[in-house]
């Protein structure tokens, strides 16, 4: 039985970067994403790497949830570095995998100490102005939120799927991926029914 | 109160209308209605035209004097509704997230929402599970927790779509008790017979029509020879 992927997870707290304000920890962490990005070479990938565990440290976000973090794009990240190993030499995989671990890293530390709430409040008064032209801002959020949301249970899902038709003898990728298809589209389904039952996006 | 008026459903198919729900009359005023019937027999369609979440293509169904169908968001406020599976309800990273999820539209500022999803939690028994991540519970506090988070913001009437089916036999009685206590009216889908006959009344469907409608002990005995047949 696979374990569910758990990301998001807020993790309470009274350190530096618990009582950041989210703009300033969204902001951040943009900013840090375009460096990680732009500068590109092996003793910056380190460094950004030493940075995000710094801000780990400080946050004092546990290491099973920076390991979740890190193991949820490993395999992602394995293929991308092995298509750079492919396209431009072993030195640049291994800058690419330090970078999209780093990345996760990063965005794992900002969930652990923002609660989910907070960050919705803050698109909410973000979006707020665009209210005028038709947008409703607490949609936008819910949106945002589901989407990040939506990652452990697909995630789930897929992992469910795969041992269900391992289960079966079935190796072809057509009977994981349709099946994982269907599912996903089924439990978006749910989900959806759900919320509007619940009245959520009704405002 | 909850009333059908000649409420039915028919989609169309390929093979063509497939009927889901005859034109249904019904007038549910009792505290706690129980639904049973085989799957597929159209149970769920008649849970869920009480708030929107199926629009009857004849007829309405009148909740209070508004009609679900028309006036979704305005009977919403008022029908709380409850799935089978509660991983599809629980969308936030922990208990409390969820509870304040449910919160946001009946209270803005977030200390006091979190106040009242705490206190949410601690009716239900999950107070120690506050930040606990929602996939880490049981199914029977997944479904609790799911119940929790529909009673929040205190609906007049609750709609449960087979809450129990999910569950083991120790869960299956805590949700039953918590439901069949609440001072709300309470429409409940169940294939759980102990449970629907300690309810005030039963409504049994077959084959997309009501076959029978009465006292509990009698609806169920009908539904039971019925399957027996």
């Amino acid at each position: 039985m696979s374990q569910p992927v758990l990301v998001g997870i807020y993790q309470p707290g009274h350190t530096v970067l618990h009582r950041l304000p989210v703009g300033v920890k969204l902001a951040g962490l943009a900013g840090f994403s375009l460096a990680i990005v732009l500068v590109r070479s092996m003793p910056a990938a380190l460094v950004f790497l030493a940075v995000a565990l710094g801000l780990a440290l400080l946050g004092r976000v546990s290491l099973p949830t920076l390991l979740r973090a890190a193991r949820g794009v490993l395999v992602v990240a394995l293929v991308v570095a092995g298509l750079q190993w492919w396209l431009g030499g072993y030195a640049k995989a291994v800058e690419t995998l330090v970078d999209l671990v780093t990345l996760a890293l990063a965005a794992a530390v900002l969930s652990a100490t923002t609660p989910v709430h907070a960050m919705l409040d803050a698109v909410v008064r973000w979006v707020g102005p665009l209210r005028r032209v038709g947008v409703d801002p607490e949609r936008v959020a819910l949106t945002f939120t589901l989407a990040i949301q939506a990652l452990p249970a697909t995630i789930t899902l897929a992992v469910e799927t795969r041992d269900a038709a391992r289960a079966r003898g079935l190796r072809s990728p057509r009977a994981h991926l349709a099946p994982f298809v269907v599912r996903v589209i089924a439990r978006a389904h749910e989900t959806g029914d759900a919320l509007a039952a619940r009245g959520v996006g009704d405002d | 109160m909850i009333e059908y008026d000649a409420a039915g459903l028919t989609v169309p198919t390929p093979a063509g209308d497939r009927l889901v729900l005859e034109a249904t009359s019904l007038r549910l005023t009792e505290r706690r209605i129980a639904v049973v019937g085989a799957n597929g027999s159209g149970k769920s369609t008649l849970a869920r035209m009480v708030n929107g979440l199926v629009a009857p293509s004849v007829g309405r169904v009148l909740v209070d004097g508004v009609d679900a169908a028309r006036h979704g968001a305005r009977v919403r406020r008022h029908v709380g509704f409850c799935f089978t599976d509660p991983a599809a309800q629980l969308v936030m990273p922990t208990c409390v997230e969820d509870v304040e999820l449910s919160l946001r539209r009946v209270e803005r500022n977030p200390a006091r929402r979190r106040q009242r999803a705490l206190a949410v939690l601690e009716r239900h028994g999950l107070a120690d599970h506050a930040d606990v991540s929602v996939h880490a519970l049981s199914g029977g506090q997944k479904q609790l927790l799911a119940l929790a988070g529909v009673l929040a913001t205190e609906p007049s009437v609750l709609v449960a779509d087979e809450p129990t089916t999910l569950l083991d036999l120790a869960n299956t009685r805590r949700v039953g008790e918590l439901l069949l206590g609440l001072e709300q009216q309470l429409l409940l889908v169940t294939h759980d017979l102990e449970l629907a006959a300690r309810c005030d009344r039963v409504i049994v469907v077959e084959e997309a029509r009501i076959r029978y409608d009465g006292a509990p002990d009698a609806a169920v005995a009908d539904y039971v020879a019925s399957v027996a047949a």
